[in-house]
């Protein structure tokens, strides 16, 4: 096969593959007469989409929002908190187990405690959002300051330079492909933080409207959610790969050693 | 004449060494300004210890170090430092490497943005003397490893120190662009003379580079022989074939032979 036509089926690859998919599917549901109520076809799920457009719509955007602002406070907490790690070795060490044991919390089993605070609302979704997010950015950004090669660090050093001109020159240049490489990660948890929030306490959202199409029993509703969910997720995470590769282009070209 | 850089009976021991047994013991080493010294031993004998204490990156338990008539208690400011790793930053081009030091060092620091068109020709300049021409603008990773190390050189010398650190700085290079950067350093020591002290595990280039060298007993280091080499310079890479030459090398394995068999 010539370079070209390889790189073209290379690129063709993903839609044969999801159109399969999909194809598969609607055959099996035919073939053994599933009951929508069980799977529905992605035809019925298709007509479902339609049908219910401007809720999904509405509730996606809804959800997009919570999505979007519990991301963004995980990465200014995660950014600050992370250079105190990687720049510190006593907050390291202090925070360390504090930190862990945080993390190992199902943040679900964290939301009834949100309700009572808060009540139904927006900070739910964005709370549970935020929670479960910030860990990977913080870690990552910590191991990128905490790594500098010793010897560029000598190097720098031996000049007089200070701590703080070691981690404005060395360590959050070097920390930033490991921040950024962190971000797709966040991004696909926030999501998934915020989807809990609404599933548990909120009036709106993809969630919410899940939790109601499960009540009434509309199986069809909530695999349209399900796929509202699903291309919502892709598009955020894409956005994320492309903010990577434009930020630190240099990381991937020079094989930086980095996540 | 007071020494250049003076390390007078330093004993050090790492603050993370499992054994508490120290790294280098009643070292003793005397450079004096201008001058080319080179230090050999054996590997894990310290050489990397003296460097960090000379450059005050460490702090000896037990002696004195003094460097330009000062004893050393911060890191010293006036070296420059190269490394077996070039080290670049790969965020940066090969220029903006090379313009590290003068973010840091002063006066530069504080006049680098207003004549930063003087300190880029500057960079050029040393550039093109140690061969990369019109280079600057590679990120170092477009480099291969014996450019790199060039532009490591020239990033240890941009701030004209008035000592420069060599740490293994040709070890892993080939044969061919090792010699060619022995030249290069030959030529650059020969215009500017700063007082130099270069690591190396390669005797050959310790007596075609040096005026003085130091041979290093193995763990902990302590200094066994010191030999002032006399062959006239420029010295040229012939030199290195000749008799009295290879005689200082023989003279120099036997000592570190001995050093290794003591171990
Ligand atoms: N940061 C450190 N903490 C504890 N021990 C160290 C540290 N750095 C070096 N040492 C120990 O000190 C001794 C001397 O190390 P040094 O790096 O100076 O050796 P070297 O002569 O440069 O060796 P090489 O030729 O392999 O580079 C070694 O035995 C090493 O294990
Ligand atoms: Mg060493």
């Amino acid at each position: 096969m010539s370079r070209r036509r390889r790189d073209r089926s290379l690129a063709l690859a993903p839609w044969l593959f999801t159109i399969g998919f999909f194809l598969l599917w609607e055959i099996g549901c035919r073939a053994f007469k599933i009951s929508s109520y069980v799977l529905p076809p992605p035809s019925a799920i298709l007509e479902a989409l339609w049908q219910y457009r401007t809720q999904i719509g509405y509730h996606s955007f809804h959800t997009l929002w919570m999505t979007l602002a519990g991301f963004g406070l995980a990465v200014g907490f995660g950014l600050l908190l992370g250079m105190a790690l990687g720049a510190s070795r006593f907050v390291n060490a202090g925070t360390y187990p504090l930190l862990v044991g945080f993390n190992a919390v199902p943040k679900v089993a964290v939301v009834p405690i949100l309700v009572i605070w808060f009540g139904v609302g927006w900070q739910a979704p964005v709370l549970t959002a935020f929670m479960i997010s910030f860990f990977p950015i913080v870690v990552n950004v910590a191991t990128g300051l905490a790594t500098i090669e010793p010897e560029a660090e000598d190097v720098l050093r031996a000049l007089g330079a200070s701590k703080r001109d070691i981690i404005v020159k060395v360590g959050i240049p070097r920390s930033m492909p490991y921040f950024f490489g962190s971000l797709k990660v966040a991004i696909t948890l926030a999501y998934v933080g915020s989807v809990i929030g609404e599933y548990n306490a909120s009036n709106v959202g993809v969630g919410n409207l899940m939790a109601r199409a499960s009540a009434d029993f509309n199986v069809p509703l909530l695999f349209a959610a399900l796929i509202a969910l699903a291309v919502l997720g892709v598009v955020m995470y894409a956005i994320t790969v492309i903010v990577e590769r434009r930020m630190t282009g240099w990381a991937q070209r020079s094989n930086f050693a980095a996540a | 004449m007071p020494a250049f850089v003076d390390i007078h009976d330093v004993t050090h021991v790492y603050a993370g060494a499992e054994d508490g047994a120290p790294a280098v013991q009643d070292l003793n080493i005397k450079v004096m300004e201008g001058e080319f010294a080179a230090v050999v031993g054996p590997s894990g004998c310290g050489k990397s210890t003296l460097m960090k204490l000379a450059t005050g990156l460490q702090f000896p338990a037990k002696g004195t170090v003094i460097v330009d008539g000062r004893e050393v208690g911060a890191p010293v400011k006036i070296a420059g430092m190269a490394f077996q790793n070039p080290t670049m930053l790969p965020w940066r081009t090969t220029l903006q490497n090379l313009l590290l030091p003068l973010e840091v060092v002063q006066p530069h620091r504080s006049r680098l943005r207003s004549n930063r068109a003087e300190y880029v020709a500057k960079a050029e300049a040393l550039l093109e003397q140690v061969g990369l021409k019109g280079q600057g603008s590679k990120y170092p990773w477009q480099l291969s490893g014996g450019m790199q190390q060039r532009a490591s050189l020239c990033r240890a010398l941009i701030h004209e120190p008035k000592l420069l650190m060599l740490d293994e700085p040709f070890g892993a290079l080939d044969a061919f662009t090792r010699e060619e950067l022995w030249c290069v350093i030959r030529d650059l020591h020969a215009a500017q003379r700063f007082t130099v002290v270069l690591v190396t595990h390669d005797l050959r280039e310790a007596v075609f580079l040096a005026d003085r060298i130091f041979c290093m007993s193995s763990r902990p280091g302590r200094i066994i022989a010191e030999r002032e080499v006399d062959l006239p310079r420029p010295r040229d890479l012939e030199v290195t074939y000749t008799q009295p030459f290879m005689d200082i090398v023989h003279e120099l394995r036997a000592h570190i032979a001995h050093a290794r068999v003591a171990a």
